[in-house]
């Protein structure tokens, strides 16, 4: 532990502490812009300057460590007056369309600008861009409020270890750019979506599509269905300032009513027909000498990375559609039919925690006999917007439940949203299958936690199965690595895009800079949705009344001919340039 | 063939027999050398194919005993190419390949010396036969110039028949690492790239440091505009900065070094590479130099041409193949450098001056200079100055000593304004400070520094807001966009400056480039944004009165600024002759032949072809 004072507070931290960190022990909050912990320590955007004695020039306190005996000063008039120049000289170059900015009320530069009471911007001039690239389903860039702090650089490229944009050019021309400046939608970007949780402005956000989602519920011909996905319940209450992490279920499926959609589903039903045929190819597959390891199929963006950067590994991939895609594709066929609605006029939309979930959506292959599986996808944060521009008093909400008859999940749905989710669920009914009987140890401690890989064999039926499951890109390359080398002996691979799984996803709540560094975002969430596998009472997908009816009437059995055709799907290698 | 102590002893002792009339003004012997200048100045005026020429004429006269011999830069490039006979010290300038047939059969064959090629004094135009008589050379002390118009820098054995390779030997087999330490250290010698840090402290924190592999590196990116010490250093004398990397690497121990280089200096980059070869060859570098255990070895890294890869972070990011953006200090280069490992950073001119104070001693080399600033500097001068060229002055020489004894003042009968020092990075320093003594200390203190040794000159026809916004202009590009302040600070200051070089300037704005300057120079990561503001600074301080007149008066007491000039005819010096009407493209100008001629404002565009046009300098 090391002493030092910080604007005459002495501080007592451990040895490698950042001034910023330090800072923040004694209650002294330094502005931040570029900073982003672990993901983006640059000291490049010039906000988080202080004064130490002895010392020539300021000291970076985001990257600078305390030192024993060191003095430092935060707010000294030349400090302040160095950090009001430097946000005038970031907003003399920032599109400052506040009012209709996506980012609105939630940006961090518009909050410096408030804090720091800069009314008048006195170096206006010429602006380096004004390019949006929209052609993506995903994303949108919007070069004109990009602030050039790269927490999307560090994001992609040290994170997700992809590389898909970078700073290109020199000085005032400096732009982050992709490979030939091409869009997003044709380059090596797998919209994961982690840049948009980086940036701190409105440059970088999701494909919005709420005007979509409101056409088809102000249509009187649709019937608009609406289904969440596991992750959406933990993170949308934080758009209403609620705790991170909060179970916002009830509430939720009661804005969803108030909101007009002819019925309110939940993925999570979607999610055990996902673990059923799952389970079942990976039954197939390990007795009767298939292709292993099996990997997951349920995240988009990691399907994208797979077909864009591993084409000779696509036979890994498990066929099975994502939960969401399964659901849609039942409820125009099994849903329609039971329910003497005319398919044609079904409407699915799907709120989820993800941006790649909305090119997903639109990819060719994701519909029968010529009906798309879900006609919208939107994220957490424009389901808040729509919930806001209500004015639905979402926090005053009294609770209600999914609707029949697709209403109860399990809590092996619920447990998708999290890193190792889909592989300990697929192992409750696998296990179950193999061994012939109804176990009781479900909890399979080993896949989970926020570690990037986690690697266990377990013994199912005498034999030992081999599980990996990674979350990040960066993980997901490390094993695709090994299984292209050859070195991998494992039998089912579980991957998401984002470090965490979905309730780290591109779609969640955007959480600041000082939020992400002073809170475990990940665990809170991820602690919501395993309480909700806690408290259910039923807890094995195959055990779920409702799925074992549909499989009756309809799918007849998992991985059936039917099943095929109306749950899975297939994959092809995608050029990871296109231009 | 790898050479021994004893060998390359050997090859110095014939070789400079062979060559000491390069050097001895007093050589008696029947042998003429004519040295060709072959630095980027002469060559780019022909100087091979003089050199080509002269060669052949000799071959065909069939004449003995003369050699004809390709050398770095002499220093006074205006006047290139330039030809020195030795031992006679004949200095020829402004030589022609057309020159050539004279200069042989005049000078060698004749013993005649070929008049009109000599250099004139400015003020008698008197000829002056021999270099050691140029004004030029009088006040000059090269040190780290030594070998350059002295040696063919492509032949390794004439490096070594001046001393080289001696001070590699002496410290190899006679000194420790912290001996060669103590000795930079009492030397006072300070890196030359501009900062000015004491060397041998440099090396020492890269000795102190733990770790099985360091790394020894020569910044060799000079990027500020009109400065070209370093690539003459490089073109001249290469073995010079190599022996001193080795000599650096025994001394703080690493075994591999490197040389970051602009591409764009392709003769400097070809003769390193001969360089490298031959002392690869020779056993000079590798494994087991000179017989000892001393293992080195030298790359080259090529830049591409960004002025911020001399920024020694971002220099060293370029060389493991990134992009050029400084990084953040500390931690400094000395404790986690290259590839995160201790490295020795220093320029091309510091290293230059090392053999030279192995050699000949810390006690020598600290007599020369000042109290604080010991050594020599060499200076690139240019800009509104007679002899424009490379000068190396002992520290303590005043800026009218350089300019006005050296450079020879300023031509054209004008008078001078100001000069920079430091490229754009440094500041103006105006008429009152020609006296102070040159060091790093003082040009400081008048607001302006060091910096890698670019000195331009200036006369009165330079504005001098407009003169700030030339070298932010300059900074503008060159920002690496990392930083805020550098990156949007800078092109505001330039719009500013724009603003009020167009006539639409406002008093605030004098104001807002202060407020600008002082928080950019705070705030930016690097030297390039630290010091960018420094010209707006600089003539802010010594010439806020020009300022103030585009911004309220508004005029350009230049007349650099278009929209703040008049151009008028002077009705006494009119003669009527229409050319000035026939040479405006603007139809500005009225008048009948032999009547006094006049421009209409609001039509001129002040291109200016009528001042030129005028035979009776009438209009301005």
């Amino acid at each position: 532990m090391i002493k030092l004072k910080i604007d005459n507070i002495e501080v007592e931290v451990e040895e490698g502490t950042t001034i910023l960190e330090a800072a923040r022990k004694a209650n002294i909050d330094i502005p931040t812009l570029c900073f982003l912990k672990e993901i983006n320590e640059v000291g490049d955007c010039r906000m988080c300057i202080v004064e130490v004695e002895g010392r020539r020039g300021f000291a970076t306190s985001c990257i600078t460590k305390a030192e024993a005996g060191m003095v430092v000063h935060t707010h000294t008039p030349s400090v302040v007056d160095a950090r009001k120049t430097v946000l005038d000289l970031i907003l003399s170059n920032h599109n400052r369309e506040c009012l209709t900015c996506i980012r609105n009320g939630n940006c961090e530069l518009q909050k410096l600008a408030q804090k720091y009471n800069v009314r008048d911007i006195s170096y206006d001039g010429a602006k380096t861009s004004n390019e949006i690239d929209d052609k993506s389903p995903s994303i949108v860039r919007d070069q004109s409020k990009c602030i050039l702090c790269r927490r999307c650089v560090g994001m992609c490229q040290r994170v997700q270890e992809i590389g898909a944009i970078e700073s290109t050019n020199r000085g005032f021309e400096s732009t982050i750019s992709t490979a030939g400046d091409q869009s997003l939608n044709d380059v090596d970007c797998t919209f994961c979506g982690q840049c948009i949780e980086a940036c701190p402005v409105g440059a970088l956000h999701e494909k919005d599509d709420t005007n979509k989602v409101w056409r088809m519920l102000n249509d009187e011909d649709s019937f608009t269905i609406v289904q969440t996905a596991p992750a959406v319940r933990v993170g949308l209450g934080e758009e209403f300032g609620m705790p991170i992490g909060t179970n916002v279920k009830g509430k939720m499926v009661t804005a969803l009513k108030r909101l007009g959609f002819d019925k309110v589903f939940d993925t999570n039903t979607g999610a055990d027909f996902t673990i059923m045929e799952e389970a079942n190819e990976f039954i197939e597959r390990f007795t009767n000498g298939g292709k292993l390891p099996m990997m997951t199929s349920c995240c988009p963006a990691w399907v994208r990375f797979a077909e864009k950067n591993y084409p000779k590994q696509l036979d890994h991939l498990s066929s099975c559609k994502s939960p969401h895609q399964m659901f849609g594709a039942i409820l125009k066929s099994y849903f329609a039919k039971k329910y003497d609605v005319e398919p044609e006029k079904i409407k699915v939309v799907s709120v989820m925690p993800c941006v790649a979930k909305k090119y997903e959506s639109v990819r060719e292959e994701m519909e029968v006999d010529g009906l798309r599986d879900v006609d919208a996808v939107i994220t957490i944060r424009e389901l808040a917007r729509m919930i806001k521009a209500r004015d639905i008093e979402f926090t005053e909400l009294e609770d209600s439940e999914f609707e029949d008859p697709m209403g109860e999940a399990t809590g092996a749905a619920a447990i998708f949203g999290v890193t190792g989710g889909v592989m300990e669920a697929a192992l409750r009914t696998a296990a179950d299958v193999i061994e012939g009987k109804d176990l009781k140890e479900i909890d399979y401690k080993d896949v989970r936690g926020q570690e990037g890989i986690k690697k266990a064999t377990l013994k199912i039926a005498g034999k030992d199965i081999k599980i990996v499951v990674a979350s990040g890109l960066a993980n997901a390359r490390k094993i695709m690595d090994e299984i292209s080398a050859g070195k991998a002996d494992y039998d089912f691979v579980e991957i998401m895009a984002c470090p965490g799984g979905c309730i780290n996803g591109g779609g969640q709540p955007i959480k600041d800079s000082k939020t992400r560094a002073t809170k475990d975002v990940r665990q809170l969430r991820a602690n919501s949705i395993y309480s909700i596998d806690e408290k259910s009472t039923i807890r094995k997908s195959h055990e779920n009344p409702i799925i074992k009816t549909i499989y009756k009437d309809f799918f007849e059995k998992p991985n059936s001919h039917k099943a095929h055709k109306y749950l899975h799907t297939e994959y092809k290698e995608e050029a990871k340039y296109n231009f | 063939m790898k050479k021994s102590i004893e060998d390359i002893e050997k090859i110095r002792a014939e070789k400079y027999k062979e060559l000491s009339l390069r050097v001895d003004n007093n050589y008696s012997g029947k042998q003429k050398d004519i040295l060709v200048c072959h630095g980027t100045g002469c060559t780019s005026s022909k100087s091979p194919e003089i050199l080509g020429e002269l060669k052949k004429i000799l071959k065909e006269k069939k004449i003995e005993n003369v050699n004809v011999v390709m050398v770095g830069c002499l220093g006074l490039c205006s006047k290139g190419p330039v030809v020195i006979v030795r031992p006679d010290d004949t200095f020829y300038s402004m030589v022609t390949v057309q020159d050539c047939e004279e200069i042989i059969n005049s000078h060698i064959i004749n013993g005649k010396v070929v008049e009109k090629l000599l250099c004139k004094t400015i003020d008698t135009k008197k000829a002056i036969e021999k270099l050691d008589d140029q004004p030029f050379y009088k006040k000059q002390k090269r040190i780290a110039l030594k070998n350059c118009g002295v040696i063919d820098p492509e032949i390794i054995d004439e490096y070594i028949a001046f001393d080289g390779f001696k001070a590699l030997e002496k410290v190899l087999t006679k000194m420790k690492p912290e001996e060669v330490i103590e000795e930079l250290t009492k030397s006072g010698l300070r890196g030359r790239g501009g900062a000015g840090f004491p060397t041998g402290m440099k090396w020492n924190f890269v000795l102190k440091e733990q770790g099985e592999q360091k790394y020894v590196v020569c910044n060799a990116d000079e990027g500020d505009p009109g400065a070209f010490m370093d690539r003459s250093i490089l073109e001249g004398d290469p073995h010079a900065v190599l022996e001193a990397m080795s000599i650096a690497g025994y001394t703080v121990g690493a075994n591999k070094g490197y040389i970051y280089v602009r591409a764009e200096y392709p003769i400097a980059v070809h003769r390193l590479q001969i360089a490298i070869d031959q002392e690869r060859e020779y056993g000079l570098l590798g494994k087991n130099i000179l017989g000892t255990d001393h293992e080195f070895d030298i790359e080259i890294r090529l830049g591409a041409g960004a002025f911020v890869c001399g920024e020694e972070t971002a220099l060293l990011e370029s060389v493991e193949g990134k992009r050029g953006q400084p990084r953040l200090k500390p931690p400094f280069p000395a404790n986690s450098g290259l590839w995160q490992k201790p490295t020795l950073i220093n320029n091309v001119e510091t290293y230059a001056n090392i053999t030279r104070i192995i050699n000949k001693g810390a006690d020598w080399y600290s007599s020369i200079g000042t109290e604080s600033s010991k050594g020599t500097k060499v200076f690139a001068l240019g800009g509104n100055v007679n002899n424009v060229g490379l000068v190396e002055v002992p520290m303590g020489t005043t800026l009218r000593e350089i300019i006005f004894d050296i450079g020879g003042g300023i031509p054209n009968g004008r008078t001078f304004k100001a000069a920079q020092t430091g490229g754009p990075s440094g500041g103006c320093i105006p008429e009152k400070y020609l006296d102070t003594p040159i060091d790093y200390e003082s040009l400081k203190e008048i607001g302006s520094m060091m910096g890698s040794g670019g000195l331009i000159v200036m006369d009165d026809s330079k504005c001098m807001v407009n003169l700030a916004k030339f070298y932010l202009d300059f900074t503008v590009s060159e920002s690496c966009g990392k930083c805020t302040p550098c990156r949007v600070g800078t092109k505001r200051m330039w719009e500013i400056l724009d603003k009020i070089c167009e006539g639409n300037g406002k008093e605030e704005d004098i104001e807002n480039l202060r407020t600008l300057a002082k928080n950019i120079c705070k705030a930016s990561v690097c030297g390039l944004g630290q010091t960018a503001p420094n010209p707006v600074i600089s003539t802010l301080k010594y010439f806020e009165d020009e300022y103030r007149e585009h911004v309220i008066d508004k005029s350009c007491r230049a007349k650099e600024c278009k929209n703040l000039t008049m151009i008028e005819i002077d009705p006494e010096k009119c003669k009527g002759c229409d050319l000035c009407k026939k040479a405006c493209p603007a139809n500005a100008i009225t008048g009948e032949v032999t009547k006094v001629h006049e421009i209409d404002q609001n039509k001129c565009i002040k291109c200016r072809s009528c001042v030129s046009a005028c035979p009776f300098k009438a209009i301005s």
